[in-house]
């Protein structure tokens, strides 16, 4: 230790490490560890390392889950779950609030597991981590209390399983466990292999406040441990890891009746305007990309500058990136630590090197690294072009890539030009512009003036390919809650015959021929195929449908997406083309009853239509959003959005019920529908865009393609530029709709058909819509 | 006069193109100043050098109405004398003093006299201190004065009317017909920040102080509602950080009123140190302005010298 006189001429801070002694201890007594199934710990077996990657030195030793111990698992949460479930909102409150206290008096210990085990810094894990994980059990203990007030009618799900990941272990185990367990669900909980300690650690915590064997139990492992959990009877399967995994996911559970939350990868836009505060942004980008050593999925990694104060920021971002401290992160002092293991130290280092290779200029932190552990220099990559792979691929790790833009139109293209849409960051002082580019920019979590803010009040959670699903506040319970499912019905089934049969419809004296088309962009349009099939009702044909192909989704999908100005209308004109709506088809009534009788279909459906688009009328402009109550001088905004471009593919029953049930609470959101009506009825839906065009519904807004329905529906589930896909139909139609949206995440409602009669409510347009949360920080 | 590494401000022409339109966005900065003392921790050895550095820094502080030569004198000698010689040698020193003893200027001659050979530098507040709002040319014979008494850096308080009403030129005029008063005597402006209230005022106020010439800038009178803060303190450094870059001066930094504990003293040491670096934990470049703050390092630094807690009663009054 240098002298007094030594250190006031260097005024070097010196090294403050906080003491691990007490974890050291823990992990020397437990050794290895077993699964925590049914309130207790195996036998460890089949044992691996999780390792110190400030280090690499081995920390302890950790059980393979395989498809046993799952199915163990599995079975004791199913045992527990109707007993959990059925104690009262404030029983589990107490347990929820027993868990956040005994997180709170040990918040200490688990801030030095944490990370010993992930390696980020102590002032992470000590003044985010843990503290968000606390405040999220206090939050949802609430929320335990109030469920039979505020979620009416809703059940949990049941078993939750739920797969986490290392950048954050103990607060992504609070974000799954804390809203399954206030929802009445139980929950086998599969930490990531490199961070299993702090999730064993609150299994002790479990056992230790008495929580019901069986409520929470925690399998470790790696991913093959993740797909026997995913693979196993449970009832729904929340996710938070890559966007990779994640698809694997949507494709296993396709069809399984799971339902399914997926928290994704993202490449989360930063744009600085030139009348931003450009320190504050300067060291949001601290807080965005060099926190957690920028394994984090929301990190603000693309940092947008406008060309008038490009160079200012840039030279102050790099004087600031000089200051940072690499090194020991249970170092008091220390801004970063390791990456979490040498594979994912080789993945930066690699996508760093491609963007260096395409152009871009690599700036880091300069100083000497740690020589053992899995140190990477924070720095940026100038000049990171759009093309840049460093721009499009999720690099995970400290770097983030900085380019500039002339215009605040322009600043938005660049913002959504990406496959994720998870979280995004705007710099400026100008509330005007600020939430005009927030209403724009595709990203479930916007924060103005300030990143990576959190709180358990919050909805967080991605559009696009970031996933689907939100965690925190109201809407992150809906995702372990569900309503009560209608009784299934069969279906019809059509066939598609575009051959001539002579003889069939007319009798005598021609009537004028009416040629039902496609409904596209507003305009009638022939099929693409040329051809038409043959619509019967108990055996007679009664006419002809235009046979939909591929070609006419895709027509369809770009005339929805020209169609952009629907869902930036006002709620109240939304509602008055609704109410336009109804009232043409009043006035077209015994013309629809005619067409229905005709096709065997109930005749009242044009009454409860009409009902319906008044229904939704109501609603269009009243499905308002939330402030939320979360941190202090802060605005929280949750805002319903549509997801833009849906696919609606409908039973095949009900042909205009049913079609106007979906569609309506779709477009009364603001959404665009392209729509695939009953195959074997589609004609009370063609004869509809008539009462379309006479309703002024802006052309584009609704679609039809007609033809046949798992054909069409592919090809909507498979289109990258369609974002959301209801599908109504039988098992294995769900489990390819399902399946085939994995391409780009899109979110699915897959349903059976069902009694039209009362398919409406508020949950159709929780369906038709995602929660966008704007943090506005305020202050004079 | 304080001995000085660094050429004076000579000053610019006022140019509100520095200032205008630039924004400061509360909340950040009050991020950013909550994160500074959580990212930096000092302990032992180095804890007990940096405290030390806070009293090499210390304009030792006494501005009340009841002062008299006799609480000046004894002032004085806590200024040569801030540590008791026991924690003194326990830390391995041989000498320390405050960086300067902060008076009024009636109580200036009296703090010469008694600091005479210690080369401890005597400053005086001015121009109406604390509310300003004495007449112009009495303000300046105030500075006069004190200089004639003695005093090597003169404390001024602007006119507060100036900034809230936008009016900068007038602001900039006056702090100039200031410094032209200090001759060779170092000009430390007041701000006042409490007063000002928003932090964009604060950095346009700083901007102007120091285009006016201002070798210091400084939050406080310590008569304000609120003095020395964090997020005002943060705002003051990167002000005069600007400042620097487009002139190439340096320009020193003085928080005072609000800091009262060895914590305080650390935490705004790290904010310089990682806002501006080294050169301003120098006290040519950084001065904490105080009257109580000193008792709280001392019993700290018993505290590491002899790992008991002190008690004040054992440690010689200010």
């Amino acid at each position: 230790m240098p002298t007094v006189k030594e250190i006031l001429d260097s005024m070097d801070y010196g090294p403050a490490p906080e003491s691990s002694a007490e974890v050291m201890g823990w992990l020397g007594a437990r050794g290895a560890f077993g699964q925590y199934i049914d309130g207790g710990f195996t036998t460890p077996a089949d044992t691996f390392a999780t390792e110190n990657p400030a280090t690499g030195a081995t920390l302890a030793q950790i059980s393979q889950g395989a498809a046993p111990d799952i199915a163990r698992a599995v079975d004791a949460a199913r045992k527990a779950q109707p007993k959990w479930a059925k104690l009262s909102g404030h029983q589990r409150a107490k347990y929820l609030y027993a868990l956040a206290r005994s997180l709170q008096k040990r918040a200490r210990f688990l801030a030095v597991l944490e990370t010993l085990d992930n390696g980020k810094p102590i002032r992470e894990s000590r003044d985010v981590d843990i503290p968000l994980a606390i405040r999220h059990f206090y939050h949802h203990a609430g929320w335990a209390e109030m469920l039979a007030d505020e979620f009416p009618g809703l059940a949990p799900h049941g078993v939750c399983g739920q797969i986490i990941p290392w950048n954050f272990p103990l607060l992504m185990l609070a974000w799954k466990i804390a809203p399954a367990l206030a929802a009445g669900n139980t929950v086998v909980l599969k930490p990531a292999e490199q961070t299993p300690l702090t999730a064993l650690a609150f299994a002790e915590i479990c056992a230790e406040i008495g929580l019901p064997k069986g409520v929470v139990n925690i399998v470790t492992g790696d991913g093959r441990t993740g797909a026997a959990l995913t693979a196993a009877p449970v009832d729904k399967i929340a996710f938070t890891g890559s966007t990779e995994i994640g698809r694997e996911i949507r494709r296993a559970t396709a069809g399984s009746g799971k339902a399914l939350t997926l928290e994704l990868g993202g490449k989360s836009p930063f744009v600085v305007f030139a009348d931003a505060d450009l320190d504050a942004a300067v060291e949001g980008v601290v807080d965005a990309i060099w926190f957690n050593q920028g394994q984090v999925c929301c990190a603000g990694s693309r940092i947008l500058v406008a060309e008038a104060v490009a160079n200012t920021f840039t030279e102050r971002l790099q004087t600031r990136l000089s200051k940072l401290r690499v090194g020991d992160p249970l170092d008091k002092c220390t801004d970063m630590g390791p990456i979490v293991s040498a594979t994912q130290r080789q993945r930066v280092a690699a996508l760093v090197s491609a963007g260096e290779a395409a152009g871009a200029t690599l700036v880091q932190c300069e100083g000497q690294l740690p020589a053992a552990g899995h140190f990477f220099a924070p720095g940026l990559l100038i000049g990171a072009d759009p093309a840049n792979p460093a721009s499009t691929e999720e690099i995970f790790g400290p770097v983030a890539t900085l380019t500039t833009f002339r215009t605040p139109e322009e600043a938005v293209q660049l913002a959504n030009n990406t496959r994720y849409g998870l979280a995004a960051s705007i710099w400026s002082e100008n509330i005007t512009l600020a939430l005009d580019i927030a209403s724009q920019v595709k990203a479930g979590v916007i924060w103005m003036n300030g990143t990576n803010l959190f709180d358990a009040g919050a909805g967080f959670g991605g559009m696009r390919e970031s996933g689907f699903g939100r965690e925190g506040g109201r809407e992150g319970m809906l995702a372990y809650l569900r309503g009560p499912s209608p009784k299934p019905r069969p279906e019809a089934s059509a066939s598609f015959d575009a051959a001539p049969h002579p003889g069939a419809p007319g009798k005598g004296d021609p009537a004028i021929d009416r040629t039902p088309k496609l409904y596209i962009g507003g305009k009638q349009a022939r099929p693409d195929s040329g051809q038409s099939y043959r619509v019967t009702a108990k055996g007679t044909e009664i006419g002809l449908a235009p046979l939909g192909s591929r070609k006419d989704i895709r027509n369809a999908v770009e005339a929805a997406h020209k169609a952009s100005g629907w869902a930036k209308t006002t709620g109240h004109n939304r509602a008055q083309v609704l109410y336009y709506l109804a009232e043409n088809l009043s006035a077209r009534q015994r013309e629809f009853e005619t067409r229905l009788r005709e096709m065997g279909a109930n005749p009242a459906e044009a009454e409860a239509t009409i009902a319906r688009a008044f229904y939704y009328a109501a609603w269009a402009d009243k499905f308002d959003g939330a402030v939320k109550s979360t941190t202090g001088n802060m605005v929280t905004l949750a805002i319903n959005e549509p997801f833009g471009v849906m696919g609606v593919v409908c039973p095949d029953d009900a042909p205009l019920l049913g079609f106007a049930s979906l569609v309506l609470p779709a477009i009364a959101m603001g959404n665009r529908v392209v729509a695939v009506p009953a195959a074997s009825m589609p004609l009370a839906a063609t004869d509809l865009y008539q009462v379309f065009d006479t309703s002024d519904l802006p052309g584009g807004v609704v679609n039809i393609v007609t033809g046949p329905k798992d054909e069409l529906a592919k090809t909507l589930a498979q289109h990258d530029d369609v974002a959301a896909l209801w599908y109504c139909g039988e098992a294995e139609g769900r489990t390819m709709a399902e399946a085939e949206s994995a391409g780009n995440l899109k979110a699915t409602w897959t349903m059976s058909n069902r009694d039209w009669t009362d398919a409406q409510g508020r949950d159709f347009l929780t369906r038709a819509t995602q929660v966008k949360t704007i943090w506005v920080p305020y202050g004079a | 006069m304080s001995p000085s590494d660094f050429a004076r401000n000579p000053g610019t022409p006022f140019d509100p193109d520095w200032f205008e339109g630039h924004a400061v966005n509360t909340p950040a900065a009050e991020r950013r100043a909550a994160q500074l003392p959580a990212r930096r921790s000092l302990k032992k050895t180095y804890q007990a050098a940096w405290l030390v550095n806070a009293i090499r820094c210390m304009d030792l502080t006494t501005l009340a109405g009841d002062d008299t030569e006799a609480r000046v004198k004894r002032l004085c000698a806590k200024a040569k004398n801030p540590l008791a010689d026991h924690i003194l040698t326990g830390l391995g020193l041989e000498r320390v003093t405050t960086g300067a003893v902060c008076v009024y200027p009636t109580m200036v001659r009296a703090a010469v006299r008694a600091l005479d050979g210690s080369g401890i530098p005597v400053a005086s507040v001015a121009t109406g201190f604390p509310a300003g709002l004495t007449p112009m040319n009495l303000r300046l014979a105030e500075i006069l004065y004190a200089v004639e008494e003695g005093a090597a850096e003169i404390d001024i308080v602007i006119t507060r009317a100036h900034v809230l009403g936008g009016n900068w030129s007038a602001l900039y005029d006056e702090i100039a017909a200031m410094r032209e008063a200090c001759g060779d005597a170092h000009l430390k402006a007041i701000l006042a920040t409490g007063d000002l209230q928003t932090l964009s005022n604060v950095y346009k106020a700083s901007m102007v102080a120091m285009q006016a010439g201002a070798d210091f800038i400084k939050t406080s009178t310590g008569k304000e509602g609120v003095n020395a803060t964090l997020p005002v303190s943060l705002t003051m450094v990167r002000a005069l950080r600007d400042y620097g870059a487009r002139t190439g001066a340096k320009i020193g930094f003085k928080p005072a009123g609000g800091l009262k504990t060895a914590k305080d003293a650390l935490n705004w040491q790290i904010l310089m140190n990682e806002e501006l670096g080294r050169d301003w934990l120098r006290p040519d470049l950084f001065r904490i302005g105080a009257s109580s703050l000193l008792g709280d390092i001392e019993r700290q630094l018993e505290h590491h010298v002899t790992g008991r807690y002190a008690s004040s009663s054992r440690h010689a009054l200010a």
